[in-house]
């Protein structure tokens, strides 16, 4: 990777709880247009390095820099509107919500017209709701649930499901996009396409990923680096076959040798 | 014939209801939070009505207006200077608050203007009699009908078509996964309470137009009787509060007609005992099992 300016910069990010210190010490530099993983054992702070990131926790320690703009203490919505979106690694869509309104509400920040215009009916809400409607049927269409977009988001499958959070996620318009467990609970064949649609609108939205998965044929086969995550410290990061090999992630994974 | 009569002031009085009803439900929606000073934004705006009418001399649309542009403000302020503070404390907290903010805004206003009633003048709009399939109906009788149904059409408007709606919906369904996909929910929050306490407003400025008679401690009995029909229709659920107010309007009405009038205020705890006994989640609510 080129010594550019990482669009993510994270350095010495930690966090307590209490007594607890859930992450500590942690490094980690995304470039433009990167895909990279997360692993780690279960428990090994993952998904509270993702809150850190979006606002939902704030850091105890260190800084989290996006471009020029210091994240750390801005609430999320912000945090949302500056480029970083998010899925979840249990499912958190707006259920009671149609699969087209899920879109619309991530896509509002960037739309302009007032909720004045709105209930007097200027022309600016017209225009404004429809493109909206146009731009979260493209994001539909991408990820094949138009022919869902009427129906209440808590009754679709699974799958798709998992889909629409990504949908609604890039509707927010994002530069980094952060996938929770994306293929959890898919099978395999799910999985692949999903992995395929991922690259595929990395392509065309030009997004940094950084992604969590337990399915480590999964990282190893898409991603171009992987930071390791133990314990709440990074024990290793390097490409995917630096990490196969390296001993530390072997024994967080396995257990130490018995001798 | 009486009985058409009976109906028609029933849904009148219940149109009120569900005006304040709708406020319950929207707060409680999105904040969980029963608002118990609801029914003393409903009596502040019945005086800003009031006052514009008599020391403005505003008409009546204007005087609605004022009304509730004044609860939309006073609205926001109650939920950011008493529930803000306590968003992520206990519900019982935050329930216990509203109930001291109520005291606090009955016991103020009377404090500082006094506690006479007041009467709003009789000409404010048109009265006449209209007579239909023989029973005599008051004309404010049926405009206050047409206010209320315009003023909930409108809420169905901004809560299905626009923006903030969605934002309501989404926020009320998940409020930290809505602030992660980029809205701004303190400022959604505060947009619930403004509108739901304009809808108080303006349901004050119509009871002052119909009854009469105001006075500082006037929000308590409807707004008891709007959190009846809230429950009655399943509360968080907009339909639910607009059919829960107009049922309890009509059945107070009937209660009244056959000869139980001293019952009248009664029938509505009645109906919300029998409701918490047998119906729960109310007539729109879905019952929830929870899944093992």
């Amino acid at each position: 990777m080129d010594k550019a300016k990482p669009l993510l910069n994270v350095e010495n990010l930690g966090i307590s709880f209490g007594g607890l210190r859930a992450v500590q010490g942690v490094d980690l530099q995304l470039f433009s247009k990167e895909m990279v993983g997360l692993i780690g054992p279960n428990g090994a702070g993952k998904t509270t390095f993702f809150n850190m990131l979006t606002g939902v926790y704030e850091p105890t320690e260190g800084t989290i820099m996006l471009g020029n703009r210091k994240l750390n203490g801005l609430s999320p919505y912000k945090i949302t509107q500056g480029g970083i979106s998010r899925t979840f690694q249990n499912i958190r869509l707006f259920g009671e919500l149609s699969v087209i309104d899920n879109v619309k509400v991530a896509y509002h920040s960037q739309a302009k017209h007032s909720l004045l215009s709105s209930i007097i009916r200027l022309p600016q809400h017209f225009n404004g709701e429809r493109e909206m409607e146009e731009k979260a049927l493209a994001f539909l269409e991408i990820f094949q649930l138009q022919r869902f977009k009427d129906e209440k988001a808590k009754n679709l499958p699974y799958g798709q499901q998992r889909r629409l959070e990504i949908a609604r996620a890039l509707a927010a318009s994002p530069k980094l996009l952060l996938l929770d467990e994306p293929a959890a609970g898919m099978n395999p064949q799910e999985t692949k396409e999903l992995m395929n649609l991922i690259a595929l609108i990395r392509e065309t939205f030009e997004l940094t990923v950084l992604l969590i998965e337990h399915d480590m044929p999964l990282v190893m086969g898409v991603c171009e680096r992987i930071y390791v995550l133990d314990h709440g410290q990074l024990i290793a990061q390097g490409t995917p076959t630096e990490i196969k090999n390296n001993p530390k992630v072997i024994e967080a994974y396995l257990g130490e040798e018995v001798s | 014939m009486e009985y058409v009569q009976q109906l028609v002031n029933g849904i009148s009085v219940g149109s009120i209801y569900a005006l304040i009803a709708l406020g319950y439900t929207m707060v409680y929606g999105i904040v969980k939070l029963i608002n118990f000073a609801h029914g003393d934004v409903f009596m502040v705006g019945s005086f800003v009505g009031f006052y514009s009418i008599t020391v403005l001399h505003l008409p009546f649309v204007a005087a609605l207006l004022v009304s509730m542009v004044v609860c939309a403000i006073f609205g926001m302020l109650i939920e950011r200077i008493a529930y803000k503070p306590l968003r992520n404390a206990t519900r019982i907290a935050a329930l216990i608050t509203a109930i001291g903010v109520s005291l606090l805004i009955e016991y103020g206003f009377i404090y500082v203007r006094g506690a006479q009633l007041e009467a709003y003048p009789r000409d404010v709009l048109p009265d006449f009699k209209i007579n239909l399939f023989g029973a005599e109906i008051e004309s404010q009788a049926i405009l206050i009908l047409g206010v209320s149904i315009a003023l909930m059409i409108l809420l169905q408007f901004i809560v299905h078509k626009t923006k903030m709606g969605k934002s309501m919906r989404a926020v009320s369904y998940d409020a930290e996964a809505a602030q992660l996909m980029g809205i701004n929910v303190n400022r959604t929050i505060s947009y619930t309470f403004a509108i739901g306490s304009a809808l108080a407003g303006a349901a004050g400025v119509i009871f002052g137009v119909y009854y009469t008679k105001i006075e500082p401690l006037m929000g308590i009995i409807p707004g008891l009787k709007a959190f009846v029909a809230a429950v009655l229709g399943g509360i968080g659920i907009l339909p639910g509060a607009m059919v829960g107010g107009l049922l309890l309007g009509v059945i107070e009405s009937f209660v009244s007609a056959i000869g139980f009038s001293l019952w009248r205020d009664g029938a509505a705890f009645i109906v919300l005992i029998l409701i918490l006994v047998f119906m729960p989640s109310g007539l729109f609510g879905k019952n929830r099992r929870e899944k093992v």
